[in-house]
């Protein structure tokens, strides 16, 4: 089990308070990732519920016990940290069986699960070394393998994906989604960045400046944005805004349109503009392009393989039907 | 970028650091000398270097007239016990400071460094006067509590440094594991800072086996020391060179082949944190 209820839960260093009062519930077995751009507070609400940081005030609760006032040990959560944090002094077994071994089980047992992690994770052949002696992504699998040994209430993950390579990264996304979906742990996971939030999440909590901007499923955050803040934030390449007459003729303040809901054509269409820089991407190609009247040129997604160059004049055309508008407080109108 | 450097400026610089080690080292060599000397031979003018007539008859008198292991056994017991009673008492004074600091902790470090600077002689009273009233006046035990205290400033900051260097975030993992502060500090902490520690024990070890003033001033005969073994043959009466020197020599050989085994780990510990 691992409901986790925050309830009014605030923070504040001195003076400064990074997280107002706050409410949220993460369901049981549910994959919840905290996504904010640096400094909005998210790392700081993962370590308040892991409890290596004391709250201001409000109440957590894991599975219907108050759990605020508990030390971190107490918890039953276990965390998988950005820098690994491994014990450099312990061979990978001894790392993976810590845990248990402050859980006080019998070694039988610990053995049993250590083993038993280590091949899930494929460590088996490393299980001797030192965390040292050990690549990126090993050092990933054993604290992972030290996280699930002890089946905890919940998981939670400080951007354990960080200091991964690219490919790396993509691999171990995958591995700890499977991980999800195999253990059915409710996992709590913070990152900055918005693609691991959209391929991992059922939730996503989108954070600024301590407070919730808006929780919701990936694609209902990717539909329906709450303010210009989630608009912008989720979806990659981000979405253009445009202010100005363009948008009052929609009646609103700004109106977004994400890049992959503009259509190009090379003859009519809604706006006239140029063409700056493209990104091709094989699959993709992204074009920005200056249109007359709009401020910052706007991204606009085509295929892999059109005829399309610097310099040249394009019609845009934004989708009815996708098209955001905002009013001058960056909140949504229907 | 390197600098260039010639190979006859290399030679001259290892000459001159080869004579500038030389000159540091020349009075321990000659002390150790002049206790192979005779005593009219430890005076003469010009003084001999080498060539004089070797004896160890000078060793065989002081040993013959001082138990030179009682002395010893003393100094292990002062210096030893009194490291490990200053690392027991330090390892959680510096984990606070270093993990959980607080607004004073700075001011705390200064301060506890500060007492160093107080010149010994000026609680020497008091210190005499409370080993008097509790009887544990030239008893081991009271020299070992006072070597802690003198030295506990020092090793609270070197361990501080140390532990400085240990990632909080690992400590952070231990406890999620489900570690206490005392497995924390006893299975995490200590033996990530195994190295530093090596390096306080020892350097504490030399500084508590060569402190002269405590165990000059707290002992006579029963927890005497080497400090107060040497310095029994700087007698009124008259001037033995050879028997002084060759008491120093014994006093000071024990730490001198401890250093010299252990050198890499002291100039560490004593450069620890300057560099990164």
């Amino acid at each position: 089990m691992g409901r986790i209820t925050l309830e009014k839960v605030r923070k504040a260093f001195g003076e400064v308070e990074v997280i107002p009062p706050l409410d949220l519930t993460i369901e049981d077995g549910e994959f919840v990732v905290f996504v904010g751009p640096s400094g909005c507070g998210k790392s700081t609400l993962l370590r308040l519920i892991a409890g290596l940081e004391d709250v201001s005030g409000g109440q957590i609760s894991i599975d219907g016990q108050d759990a605020t006032e508990l030390p971190p040990a107490k918890r039953g959560l276990a965390m998988v940290f950005q820098s690994y944090a491994l014990y450099p002094h312990m061979s990978v077994r001894k790392n993976i069986a810590f845990p248990l071994k402050m859980a006080k089980l019998d070694q039988a047992e610990i053995d049993r699960r250590v083993n038993g992690a280590a091949e899930v994770l494929n460590l088996t052949d490393y299980i001797d070394r030192r965390p040292g002696q050990l690549s990126g992504g090993q050092r990933q699998r054993v604290a992972i393998g030290r996280a699930i040994v002890r089946e905890p209430a919940a998981f939670l993950f400080d951007e354990p994906l960080s200091n991964l390579d690219a490919a790396l990264r993509v691999g171990m996304r995958l591995e700890i989604s499977e991980l999800h979906k195999r253990l059915a742990t409710t996992m709590i996971y913070v990152t900055h960045d918005q693609v691991e939030a959209m391929t991992m999440a059922d939730k996503i909590v989108v954070l600024q400046a301590g407070v919730i901007e808006q929780v919701g499923s990936p694609l209902e955050l990717y539909r329906n944005p709450r303010n210009k803040f989630v608009a912008g934030f989720i979806g990659s390449p981000r979405m253009n805004f445009v202010e100005g007459p363009e948008a009052a003729k929609h009646d609103a303040a700004t109106i977004g349109i994400r890049p992959e809901h503009i259509a190009v054509s090379a003859t009519e269409g809604a706006w006239k503009g140029k063409v700056g820089v493209s990104e091709h991407l094989g699959s993709d190609t992204f074009f920005h392009v200056t249109v007359d009247g709009f401020g910052d040129p706007l991204t606009v997604r085509a295929g892999g393989e059109v005829d399309i160059h610097y310099g040249d004049t394009v019609y845009l055309t934004p989708d009815a039907e996708h098209l955001h508008r905002f009013d001058k407080d960056g909140m949504r109108l229907a | 970028m390197a600098r260039a450097v010639t190979n006859r400026r290399k030679t001259l610089n290892t000459g001159l650091a080869w004579a500038i080690g030389f000159i540091i080292f020349f009075p321990i060599l000659w002390t150790i000398l002049t206790s192979f000397k005779t005593e009219a031979q430890a005076i003469s003018n010009p003084p001999v270097f080498l060539f004089f007539d070797w004896t160890l008859e000078n060793y065989a008198i002081v040993q013959e007239r001082s138990n030179y292991v009682r002395f010893l056994w003393n100094s292990v017991i002062i210096a030893g016990g009194s490291t490990i009673l200053g690392i027991i008492i330090a390892v959680p004074a510096a984990w606070s400071m270093a993990f959980v600091p607080s607004k004073r902790t700075k001011d705390i470090l200064l301060w506890m460094l500060s007492t160093k600077m107080l010149p010994a002689v000026g609680v020497l009273y008091p210190i005499y006067l409370i080993c008097v009233e509790l009887g544990v006046l030239d008893s081991r035990i009271a020299l070992v509590v006072v070597m802690m205290l003198i030295n506990l400033p020092i090793i609270v900051w070197m361990l501080y440094t140390y532990f400085r260097e240990i990632p909080g975030e690992i400590l952070e993992a231990a406890r999620m594991d489900g570690a206490g502060l005392k497995e924390e500090v006893l299975y995490v902490l200590t033996p990530m800072a195994i190295p530093g520690i090596a390096s306080t024990v020892l350097l504490n070890f030399i500084l508590a086996w060569n402190e002269a003033f405590w165990t000059l001033n707290l002992t006579a005969v029963n927890a005497a020391p080497l400090t107060a073994f040497i310095a029994s043959y700087s007698s009124p009466e008259g001037l033995f060179f050879a028997k002084l020197s060759a008491a120093s020599t014994m006093a000071i050989a024990p730490i001198l082949i401890m250093g010299w085994f252990s050198q890499k780990q002291l100039v560490r510990g004593l450069t620890f944190g300057a560099v990164k």
